[in-house]
């Protein structure tokens, strides 16, 4: 349950793997026993709560167990049966497709570029609109997310809602007719706060004088960033893309907007499953989908620690 | 002044307010809506009234959720700070042979388990267990998916600790409990307050957990709870939700202006601040 994504006030995203080999040296005199007596009770809770369902998520997953019925007393092995009729799912299809849509669209394209592009602006900005700003941003990161799903039902309500007031629009029910739209303007505004302060820190690496030289040879504001900022940050527009669509695509908040609905038009990964398993009550089959979300999440971070280690 | 500039600093500012705008505009719901004395979804000027805010408070269960959040993050904040700080401090000083192949492992559990993924597995487990409904149950599945990053931001904050304070209170004769207790611990402390703060505003907001494992409405939290205000017709009740959402949220902002404002905005993202 590391991390959920649905409440990161302060990303919870350990860097610095250099650290990892930092000095050791036991100037207290702790000693080695006492030293894993230190480490025992956390390891414990981590191996009940974090280690131990994930493994059990494969054997959960080659089972029929249910919630009910005869199945929930007495599960029997099925074998890779759960995996081959993901095959052939069309809903699990469905949601696969939609989390690609919501990642692609909110965090690959939303939040990343929103983020640098309010990372790139506030350099410059007068210290109140840059603070203010900021402050917008991060509350919108910080809210509980409970409260912000309110928040955008209330926006997009179809008859008195801020949206169509604006547009001009009554009538329009948006989170029945345009779903994933909604939910990648939502997550979009959510997130944002992350890419924003990774890109702002990025930035400061860049060396002035060489935006000055830039500046004295007339480059357009599009030839220097192609040129003299994206050089300096790819590393951390890799990194930031790889952490914010791992986020994003465990999200659940998309739940608490829209359900999954209408007629399963937003029901991305994590809202599949949860209605597999919990509506449904097919807990062997949404194991399974589960290992699979478990493999993809490993996939992306063995790749971000990858790229992590060599950059630093 | 050319008047291309001219024209590129009015796009400049034009795009920085459609910025802010797409930021502020959603939450002019939860400055209005509490205070109108007939609340809706959309945003007007408020009618004023504290009318709202009696209801709430009035709520058979509303106040009774927020002891029921108050209690789960206390406890799941107290246990991973004690815990992590244990544990990072042990991995910061003492080579425990495997020490690098547990901060890899700990560092991909900290993103690959995530609740989405673990969800199903923690439900039948907390099933079995006995454990649902149980808001102690609910601290404990927050506590280990907290636990390792947790124990990687502390680390950090340990491993910037000088070691010559613990040499010197050993030069002169200190035992180690007594190092850890007068040397590490005070110098430690704005770790320990950003990991502490840092915990419970994560078990505040959250939902998957307590979503999943809670059955009875008083036993809830105020995240599950205010999915379920609902008035005697069965539709939203809308003088009780803007005003537990602002109520709710109150706590997450005032720690995370307090954090800031004492010890500064630490970036514990994959960089090198």
């Amino acid at each position: 349950m590391a991390t959920p994504p649905e409440s990161v006030p302060v990303p919870p995203v350990p860097g610095r793997p250099a650290r990892v080999r930092g000095p050791a040296q036991d100037v207290a005199g702790l000693g080695i026993g006492r030293a894993v007596g230190f480490l025992a009770p956390a390891l414990l809770l981590i191996g009940a709560f974090l280690v131990f369902p994930a493994i059990w998520t494969i054997y959960i997953g080659i089972t029929n167990y249910r919630l009910t019925g005869v199945e929930a007393v007495s599960p029997s092995i099925v074998g890779l049966s759960n995996y081959t009729r993901a095959l052939n799912d069309a809903l699990f299809h469905n949601a696969l497709w939609l989390t690609l849509l919501f990642v692609l669209g909110s965090a690959i394209i939303g939040q990343n570029i929103l983020g640098f592009a309010l990372a790139w602006t506030m350099r410059r900005a007068r210290p109140a609109v840059r603070r203010t700003v900021e402050a917008l941003v991060l509350l919108a990161w910080i809210l509980p997310s409970t409260v912000v799903a309110y928040l955008w039902i209330a926006f997009f309500d179809r008859d008195t809602g801020t949206l169509n007031s604006i547009l001009g629009t009554q009538g329009t029910a948006w989170l029945i007719d345009y779903p994933m739209v909604c939910l990648v303007l939502f997550n979009t505004w959510r997130g944002t706060a992350f890419s924003m302060m990774l890109y702002s820190s990025a930035l400061q690496a860049v060396p002035p004088s060489q935006l000055e030289s830039a500046r004295m040879v007339g480059a357009s504001g599009w030839q220097t960033l192609r040129d003299i900022v994206f050089p300096h940050i790819r590393g951390h527009v890799l990194t930031n893309t790889l952490l914010i669509s791992l986020w994003t695509a465990n999200d659940f908040s998309p739940f608490l907007l829209t359900k999954g609905g209408p007629n399963h038009e937003s029901e991305t990964v994590p809202v599949y499953i949860y209605n597999v398993a919990l509506q449904g009550g097919e807990l062997g089959y949404s194991s399974a989908i589960s290992f699979l979300l478990l493999i993809a999440n490993l996939l992306v971070a063995l790749l971000y620690l990858r790229l992590l280690r060599r950059r630093s | 002044m050319t008047p291309a500039f001219v024209v590129r600093r009015i796009g400049f500012y034009t795009v920085i307010c459609a910025i802010t705008l797409f930021f502020a505009v959603p939450m002019l719901w939860i400055a209005s809506a509490p205070f109108d004395a007939s609340p809706g979804l959309g945003v007007r000027w408020p009618d004023w009234t504290l009318e709202n805010f009696r209801k709430t408070l009035s709520h058979p269960y509303a106040l009774h959720s927020m002891v029921n959040s108050l209690l789960i993050c206390i406890t799941t904040a107290v246990a991973v700070t004690a815990f992590a700080a244990l544990a990072s401090y042990a991995l910061s000083r003492v080579r425990i042979p495997g020490r690098d192949a547990l901060l890899y492992g700990l560092l991909l559990l900290s993103s690959v388990v995530t609740g989405t993924a673990a969800m199903v597995p923690i439900f039948v487990m907390m099933f079995q267990l006995g454990l649902i409904d149980s808001r102690f149950g609910v601290a404990l599945v927050m506590t280990g998916g907290l636990l390792p990053a947790a124990i990687f931001i502390l680390k950090d904050f340990v491993d910037a600790v000088p070691k010559s304070y613990e040499e010197s209170a050993r030069v002169f004769g200190a035992s180690t409990l007594q190092i850890l207790r007068d040397v590490v611990l005070p110098v430690a402390r704005p770790g320990l307050a950003t990991i502490l703060v840092w915990a419970f505003v994560n078990s505040w907001g959250n939902f998957l957990v307590p979503f999943l494992l809670i059955r009875s409405i008083d036993k809830q939290p105020g995240a599950v709870l205010l999915q379920t205000f609902t008035d005697e017709g069965g539709s939203a009740n809308l003088s009780v939700i803007p005003v537990f959402s602002l109520l709710f949220s109150i706590p997450v902002v005032v720690l995370y202006l307090l954090v800031n404002s004492r010890y500064g905005f630490r970036f514990h993202g994959g960089i090198k601040s």
